[in-house]
């Protein structure tokens, strides 16, 4: 068994055992560090596959923002655990039995379909530049799908904003327009001081 | 052989992530965190068949197409969570059974 085999086998084990335990963990803190595990071994997965750049990516974006964004949302939480772990093993039987024929159909599809004939690449020749590759197709053929993509993550940017985005009526805060908007009968009052008292 | 593993080892390792993530939809039906999360696991599956076959195929396509997975699941997961604080502020709960305000 080669370095690379060995490999596989050693990060595809840690991967599948964090996402099991991501879906067990009682506590969802427990759960997202268990992902955050999973992501650096998938992570190690594509590297072994010569993908250097969706590697490094998933770590950056997954383990970097997403995952944190879910542990801040976790935390924010004060979430009642006991009710949400109500009817946890109620619905395991119906899980497992989809689960497992998902599995067997997959693997009647992998056993019959002619996957033999396709072999093993070579190894990734030593002056490879996977992130230069995939640059020149993203900014060439699939530059439109790459600004549609963009503009995606903005509209999810305001969304996420907007739909959290909150005011309170006692906050201090300024408004720019109505300060400027202001007249000098508004902030100002003459008083005749030299008329005498009646 | 050349010493890797074969494309079907890579496509058995996706298929057993994604019943991970099925199952973990079934067993976390409360949950609405770790149902995101699940969903998160079964993108993840999805992305390693896509490299791998880019990879035992020698076209890059495949590559092209995991980053725009990318892309949208974070765009998801970003939006999901907003939704389920503005939800949690509301409620105080994010028991999926509580959301049941538009059944009639």
């Amino acid at each position: 068994m080669s370095v690379t085999s060995l490999l596989f086998y050693v990060f595809s084990a840690v991967l599948l055992l964090s996402a099991l335990l991501v879906i067990t963990a009682r506590n969802p803190v427990y759960a997202s560090l268990y992902l955050v595990l999973a992501f650096f071994n998938a992570a190690a997965l594509f590297l072994l596959l010569g993908a250097e750049f969706l590697g490094l990516i998933l770590i950056l974006v997954y383990v970097g923002a997403v995952m944190v964004l879910f542990l801040f949302v976790v935390m924010m939480l004060d979430i009642n655990l006991a009710r949400l772990q109500e009817g946890f093993l109620h619905y395991l039987p119906l899980g497992l039995a989809v689960a497992i024929l998902g599995v067997l159909e997959l693997a009647a599809v992998f056993w019959t379909a002619p996957l033999g004939h396709i072999p093993a690449p070579g190894a990734v020749p030593a002056d490879a530049d996977n992130t230069r590759a995939l640059g020149e197709l993203l900014y060439t053929h699939y530059l439109y799908p790459f600004e549609i993509a963009a503009v995606i993550l903005l509209i999810a940017i305001i969304a996420a904003i907007a739909l959290t985005l909150r005011r309170r009526p006692q906050s201090k805060t300024q408004d720019i327009g109505r300060q400027l908007a202001v007249k000098v009968s508004e902030r100002l009052r003459l008083v005749d001081l030299r008329r005498p008292r009646p | 052989m050349s010493g890797q593993p074969t494309l079907a080892a890579w496509l058995i390792l996706g298929a057993l992530l994604f019943s991970i993530g099925v199952v973990g939809i079934f067993l976390n039906r409360k949950n609405v965190i770790i149902l995101l999360m699940a969903i998160e696991i079964l993108l993840l599956a999805v992305n390693i068949n896509f490299v791998a076959f880019s990879r035992y195929l020698g076209n890059l396509e495949g590559q092209i197409f995991v980053f725009f997975i990318l892309t949208v699941a974070a765009a998801e997961a970003a939006i999901g969570l907003a939704i389920l604080v503005v939800y949690f502020r509301k409620r105080h709960s994010i028991n999926v059974d509580d959301i049941d305000e538009l059944r009639g």
